[in-house]
């Protein structure tokens, strides 16, 4: 069994799995009650976020705990929007950013927001230029992701937060979902004011996640009731994920530094053997590119089939995200970048994790092959 | 020595059971329930499954079942999400006092956003009056949430007679199940219910999920917006372990649905009798609660000093109501029944009865409260 699908969701860290039981057996107090019980829930509340804010470089009074990726970007958008709309109404986005980004923004524009989609080159970059020129005296956030999802392209962050830097009334959203763990960001002096994490992107589990908010930025809740996580996010907290998402967080980042360039190797060699294809066209950018997303197409030939046949044999890819487009094949992201429609709609996306082996990347090569050329075969 | 547990309305120890089945959710079936391979599908598995389990034990169908991050946000979901559907059709809506605050801020909200709220109030014994609801009622109410059993009190709400007056009228019907649930047969067309808030962690399961049914046909917008989960009304990558580890808290809840209702009733009974040996003085709040909640004012006392006392011998209950910054707000629950000027708010305390117990514990902890309320009122003589 040779799992590729990493950017779709990871198996849990062993330690991660420990954890999350020790903490559902042993911490059951609601840290919202004040008895013995409840405090020491809330301490192990505190001390979770305590080492985030380490491990981040940031304070504990600047995160809050979520349930994913999609409730971090539709709090962070529609929390600066409806706060802050009577300084202007103008979000700025790109054409290529997650569905619950997109969504979010799309449902803000009901309200009577605009919002601006900046368009994106071929690789799926958005032009910081470009972002500069979209900004105007209305423009409350801009929203831009750290690594796409479907293509792994990285989007020159540290240039817009500088932007941002320059123009005090707006706040600059990132997704960092799929970057964190695999690609550094600072959020530091960076003009980042709020930032997504998804916990079962790096080996945590699902349904829990975090939303960095810097100090001084006021949002309005989603969710409204009990108050805790500084009246951003009532519910009662999910203590066991929480806690197993800042070790899948720790574990990540220890990774990052242990495997330095392994990423890099394994992706170099796919994209080789990929490259020496003929039917393969690859997709994903040779620069500014995250190593653990690897997208190619394979024109004429339907993705949902070769993902069968090759799970068929034990090997595990995707398609583009799922539900980010309206016909079933197409790629909203690839047809964002200009791509052709045999191309758009024959996307397959490989995502590894710092667990995958250069056996993975042979195994799954040849596998393909032998995949392509019976499906070839048939169709002729 | 182990803290003795009574505030199972606040949240409950997760059941033996729960923790197993969720293992294999973390350890094998870690797919994405949205990709098409074989690791999404047994993923996907695990949810249909849950949904089923979810949608049987209220008599649903299981496209009526909408997973959440927990009760909260199923209220959230409930309120906001029904109003902002249906604002065409009126901008009414009706609720009471007494509702937790997942919904009263729920309606703040709304009121900002110019919809018109009635409160109900409730009577003495903590209950809505009918024929208030129905005085409140007009043609622009398009929705009316009602909770079953209040978080404080414990007090059951008449849900079925709401639902038989709403019958003939357009609005929906929400009801917040959260502390109903797993010890009340609630069955969704027998009480006429449009939309029902679950937690799962009052149920002995995870935290951090829960699930909101809305009957088939009713309008709802999503709060959260992105892909298409739950039928693009939350979106999300679904939480497969905790839908699974709540699937299993729901089966073993609805089995032992009547066991647990007389244990912790016997809890209850237990715990009172035992005061009243002890010549206890005290007065419930509330008629017609739940098995599991026991809500007692102890005049001459004030809830601070009583919460400090039990914590340090070992008992863990709670007021009731929300805390802020270690100090203790006056039930805004018992100030609507008898009064803010009245004392019972500020010397009542919520005992919650379930799992964690047994009766030598619940002898024991009611022996130790005689005792503290006991010195605490001597005190007061003294001054
Ligand atoms: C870039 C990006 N943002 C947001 C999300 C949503 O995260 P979650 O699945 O935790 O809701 C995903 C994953 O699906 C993602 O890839
Ligand atoms: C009646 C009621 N509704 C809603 C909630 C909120 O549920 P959760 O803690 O899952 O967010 C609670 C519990 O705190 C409750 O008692």
């Amino acid at each position: 069994m040779i799992y590729l699908d990493n950017s779709a969701t990871t198996k849990p860290y062993n330690e991660v799995m420990e954890s999350f039981e020790k903490v559902s057996k042993a911490f059951y107090g609601n840290p919202s009650s004040i008895h013995q019980l409840g405090i020491e829930a809330e301490r192990l509340l505190l001390k979770a976020k305590e080492q985030m804010a380490q491990l981040l470089g940031i304070s504990e009074q600047e995160i809050i705990f979520t349930s994913g990726g999609t409730e971090g970007n539709n709090t962070a958008i529609k929390g600066i929007a409806l706060k802050h709309q009577a300084r202007g109404n103008h979000i700025i986005t790109s054409s290529i950013e997650h569905p619950s980004v997109l969504e979010a923004c799309k449902s803000l524009e009901k309200l009577g927001f605009t919002v601006t989609y900046l368009p994106v080159n071929q690789y799926g970059l958005v032009s910081v230029d470009a972002l500069k020129a979209a900004i105007n005296e209305k423009t409350i956030l801009i929203s831009i992701m750290h690594v796409n999802n479907e293509l792994g392209t990285i989007q020159p962050i540290k240039e817009i937060g500088e932007i941002a830097k320059q123009f005090p009334k707006l706040y600059f959203h990132v997704d960092n979902v799929q970057g964190f763990g695999k690609i550094p960001l600072n959020l530091q002096n960076s003009g980042i004011d709020l930032c997504t994490f998804s916990g079962h992107k790096i080996h945590g589990v699902k349904g829990t996640g975090m939303l960095y908010i810097k100090k001084g930025t006021a949002i309005f809740p989603l969710f409204h009731g009990g108050e805790q996580e500084f009246n951003y996010r009532s519910g009662t907290e999910n203590l066991a994920g929480i806690v197993a998402f800042v070790k899948a967080s720790r574990i990540i980042l220890a990774e990052y530094n242990e495997n330095d360039g392994k990423l890099n190797n394994l992706n170099k060699r796919l994209r080789a053997l990929l490259d020496s294809h003929s039917s393969i066209v690859i997709n994903s950018p040779s620069s500014y590119h995250a190593p653990h997303i690897i997208n190619f197409s394979i024109p004429g030939l339907k993705p949902e089939v070769v993902i069968h046949a090759l799970g068929q044999k034990g090997i595990y890819i995707s398609t583009k995200s799922a539900c980010s487009s309206k016909t079933p094949d197409e790629s909203a992201v690839l047809t964002a970048c200009g791509l052709a429609k045999d191309v758009s709609e024959s996307a397959l996306r490989v995502s590894l994790s710092y667990h995958n082996t250069r056996d993975d990347i042979e195994i799954f090569y040849q596998t393909l092959c032998e995949v392509l050329d019976q499906l070839i075969k048939v169709m002729r | 020595m182990e803290p003795i547990y009574l505030d199972h309305a606040a949240t409950t120890p997760i059941h033996p059971e729960v923790i197993k089945a969720m293992i294999p959710a973390l350890e094998d079936v870690y797919g994405n329930p949205s990709s098409v391979h074989h690791f999404g599908r047994r993923a996907r598995q695990f949810l249909d499954e849950a949904r089923r389990i979810a949608a049987k034990s209220i008599g649903a169908q299981e496209k009526e079942i909408i997973f959440t991050s927990g009760g909260t946000e199923a209220d959230n979901l409930a309120l906001i999400g029904t109003a902002i559907a249906n604002q065409h059709r009126g901008n009414h809506i009706i609720t009471t006092t007494i509702e937790h605050h997942a919904i009263l801020d729920a309606a703040k909200y709304l009121e900002k956003r110019g919809f018109r709220i009635t409160y109900l109030p409730v009577n003495e014994s903590g209950q809505v009056e009918l024929s208030a609801l129905e005085a409140a009622l007009s043609e622009e109410t398009i929705l009316v949430s009602i909770m079953t059993v209040n978080n404080e009190t414990g007090v059951i709400q008449p849900i079925k007679e709401i639902g038989a007056i709403l019958n003939n009228h357009l609005a929906y019907f929400h009801t917040d199940a959260v502390q109903a649930y797993g010890l009340l047969p609630l069955s969704v067309n027998d009480l006429g219910v449009d939309l029902l808030s679950v937690s799962s962690h009052k149920i002995n399961g995870p935290k951090g999920i829960g699930f909101l049914y809305v009957k088939d046909g009713v309008t709802i917008e999503s709060i959260q917006h992105g892909g298409q989960q739950e039928r693009k009304k939350r979106p999300g990558t679904e939480n497969v372990v905790g839908i699974k580890g709540f699937a299993k808290a729901i089966e073993l809840v609805m089995i032992e649905m009547q066991d647990r209702n007389k244990r912790y009733g016997n809890y209850k009974q237990l715990f009172l009798n035992t005061l009243d040996e002890q010549t206890v003085n005290y007065q419930i709040n509330g008629v017609h609660t739940i098995a599991s909640i026991a809500n007692l004012s102890f005049p001459g006392t004030n809830v601070e000093s009583l919460l400090t006392n039990f914590d340090l011998s070992g008992i863990a209950a709670s007021s009731g109501s929300a805390c802020t910054a270690g100090s203790v707000e006056p039930s805004h629950v018992l100030a609507e029944m008898y009064g803010s000027a009245n004392e019972t708010t500020i010397n009542s305390i919520r005992f919650s009865f379930g799992a964690a117990n047994n009766e030598q514990q619940i002898k024991m902890a009611a022996e130790k409260v005689a005792a503290i309320v006991a010195r605490l009122t001597k005190d007061n003589d003294i001054r």
